[in-house]
């Protein structure tokens, strides 16, 4: 029998019918739907006068507009009305239509890429997707799990399937090791930077080697988190014997004799020996330090110890003019290096780097020290903040000046209002630098939550490794 | 949907790279339904909302453009819909481009709006041409998958068989769907039995 990748097998046992060749009517285990575009979908049903065909498996999670301040006040505290309503449509119509409402008040609450794996939603070999681009999240479990938009939800709610074109495959190797400075978020940032965003069109990437293998399950987790920024539809991680012990006991989670039964299934999820690729790419793991963004897209990334690159020195028109459009944008000059650039403020969270992880790594950081600019945590789920306090995070962030908050998706994207002035610089640990994409006229740069912590104790770009120790 | 067969239109030259779901569809205007002026709304308007003179959406020359030439990763981004539905509401049909954000891609394809990707030469040439003679019509032939304008192209295109079919009979997925709904039941019966964990 020929190779097979690990997409080709979970979307071979998915293939409900196989149009002219090419077109799959692929079948759809969960869909992933938050208050943002939840109301488009149910608009979009009703008009067509649709039943939603498996509500059971559909997710409804309130994470974009939800406030991070003041959560105790319920949804009395949500200061807009149009948000309000747009949580409430999602809560009430949710429960009327029998899906698995996660509302603004649930305890296990938080932006959706982090609830649905903490809960055991996502599970390997399953196809996900949701109304958001940053779904390839779950691949980390070992799924195929890609954004859709809402016509295409509308579609899986009332048919429980989706029609996809064959996939075309990518894997992306790293092999050796991630240094102690380099993190996660370092490496899919360098893997960006060096392929560019689209070195990965329309691809579903499979990320592995020894690197891959060497990261917890949060990191892949931000790993393919990132996946969609290089342009890939999808990114995953064949599950292993982490995926599993991580899986154990989730409350959503196969138990008992059905979970002997997934396990012998889930180990039978990894790409052949000798299974072909459309496309291979390798990186080295151990040349990975820490990165960040200067520009206005993903592929403006460099270390953050490295000189701004000179668009005279571009030989590609196009991107030269890109680099010359961003280097206005973000009010920067070539030559500046990105460890002395200030900045007005910090945002650790976000679907990419709101998990305990992340917070272990930067609390590591601002523990006894003080941050020279206003700096807030949001945690990416209550659950994650539950975890954190238990372990005094919340002290250690509070006693560097840092606010606390609640969980959302907060300043990643500021629709929930969490935004910046126009002209502020932010170093983010979320997962785009587009214009305006935190607040109009707002300068984002992203990085590690190590790299965001130590900036924001020196009040400028830096890296962890580089601060001075605490007098 | 509204069957596309030819367009020829006026086009508006974009010549950027990198057009992403944020600067279509910003935002902070999700949570409300789409209106004429959502498409590229910062660009094309200051914060007081008077119309920026200098962008080129807002050349009287350009006037009634149905169709957007631009660059590499036209639409990358989010999943939001929004994106595309901006273009419609703002009497765009088409948008023409070197490569195109994945989900936004497939959005289009969704909504009507007819996405062409073109080698870089050929969006050199367009928007060259456009730029010399504002209001030049350029003409998009989805059965024959060609693209023409004055002594530009005609430049083929690639669109996958069921799409082309799609936007022809003016179906959308749903539609697609209702013909083949027999054998998700069948579908389902054997899957469930195999993963019973997954109901
Ligand atoms: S945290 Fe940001 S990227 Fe993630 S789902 Fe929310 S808005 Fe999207």
């Amino acid at each position: 029998m020929q190779p097979k990748t690990l997409v080709d097998k979970i979307w071979a046992r998915h293939a409900v019918s196989v149009l002219e060749g090419s077109d799959t009517l692929l079948y759809v285990d969960r869909c992933l739907l938050h208050e943002g575009f939840w109301w488009n979908v149910v608009d979009a049903l009703r008009a067509r006068n649709l039943a939603i065909r498996r509500p059971s498996n559909i997710i409804a999670c309130a994470d974009h507009f939800v406030p991070t301040t003041d959560r105790s006040s319920g949804h009395a505290g949500i200061a807009d009305e149009r948000r309000r309503e747009l949580i409430l449509r999602l809560e009430n119509e949710g429960r009327d239509l029998g899906v698995q409402v996660i509302g603004m008040m649930d305890p296990r609450q938080g932006i959706l890429h982090v609830v649905a794996p903490e809960t055991g939603i996502t599970q390997p070999g399953m196809v996900i997707v949701g109304s958001d681009s940053h779904t390839s999240t779950h691949g980390a479990l070992g799924a195929i799990a890609f954004g859709i938009g809402t016509s295409e939800a509308t579609h899986v709610l009332a048919t429980q399937t989706l029609w996809q074109a064959r996939p075309r495959t990518m894997r992306i190797t790293v092999d050796g090791r991630l240094a102690p400075n380099a993190t996660a978020k370092d490496l899919i940032l360098t893997i960006i930077a060096r392929l560019g965003i689209s070195g990965g069109a329309g691809r579903f990437v499979e990320y592995a080697g020894p690197a891959i293998e060497a990261l917890s399950i949060d990191e892949r987790l931000t790993v393919c988190n990132m996946s969609i920024e290089m342009g890939a539809r999808a990114g995953l991680v064949a599950p292993d014997e982490k995926t599993f012990a991580y899986l154990a006991g989730r409350p959503n989670a196969p138990n008992g004799a059905d979970w002997e039964r997934a396990l012998a299934y889930w180990q039978t999820l990894r790409s052949d020996e000798g299974a072909r690729f459309d496309q291979e790419a390798r990186i080295d793991g151990s040349a990975v330090g820490p990165m960040a963004t200067w520009g206005t897209s993903l592929d403006q990334t460099i270390a953050i110890d490295q000189p701004i690159p000179d668009p005279a020195i571009e030989s590609d028109p196009s991107r030269r003019h890109a680099q010359e459009r961003s280097l206005a944008y973000m009010g920067l000059h070539p030559g500046d290096r990105l460890c002395d650039v200030p900045i007005d403020y910090v945002f650790i969270g976000s679907c990419t780097n709101g998990r305990l992880d992340d917070l272990r790594e930067a609390a590591e950081v601002v523990r006894g020290r003080h941050s020279a600019v206003p700096a807030f945590v949001s945690p990416g789920s209550r659950a994650v903040k539950r975890a954190a306090e238990a372990e005094g995070l919340d002290r250690v962030f509070v006693d560097a000046g840092f606010e606390w908050r609640d969980s959302g998706c907060s300043m990643c994207a500021g629709a929930n209002g969490d935004s910046l002035q126009p002209g502020q610089r932010c170093a983010a640990t979320s997962n785009r630098n587009f214009p305006g994409r935190q607040g109009p006229g707002s300068r984002t740069h992203v990085m590690s939550p190590a790299s965001a912590a130590a900036s924001a104790i020196a009040g400028r770009i830096a890296s962890a490794h580089r601060l001075k120790t605490p007098a | 949907m509204t069957p596309f067969r030819l367009l020829d239109a006026a086009a508006v030259p974009l010549d950027e790279a990198n057009i992403d779901t944020d600067q279509l569809a910003p935002g902070r205007f999700l949570m409300r339904p789409v209106f004429a002026e959502l498409l590229l709304h910062d660009r094309r308007f200051e914060r007081d909302g008077t119309p920026r003179r200098d962008f080129v959406l807002n050349d009287p020359a350009y006037a009634g453009a149905e169709i957007i030439v631009s660059r590499r990763n036209f639409g990358v981004g989010s999943s939001r819909e929004f994106a595309v539905l901006a273009l419609p509401a703002a009497g765009f049909r088409c948008v023409i481009a070197v490569s195109f954000g994945d989900i936004f891609y497939n959005n289009c394809l969704q909504n009507g709006v007819l996405p062409v990707v073109l080698e870089e030469p050929a969006v050199d040439a367009l928007l060259q041409a456009l730029r010399a003679y504002p209001g030049l019509h350029v003409s998009v032939d989805l059965p024959s998958q060609t693209v023409a304008a004055s002594n530009c192209g005609p430049y083929p295109f690639s669109i996958n068989a069921v799409r082309k079919r799609c936007f022809l009979e003016g179906l959308d997925d749903i539609a697609l769907t209702d013909r083949h709904s027999e054998p998700i039941a069948a579908f389902e019966a054997n899957y469930y039995r195999a993963f019973p964990w997954l109901t």
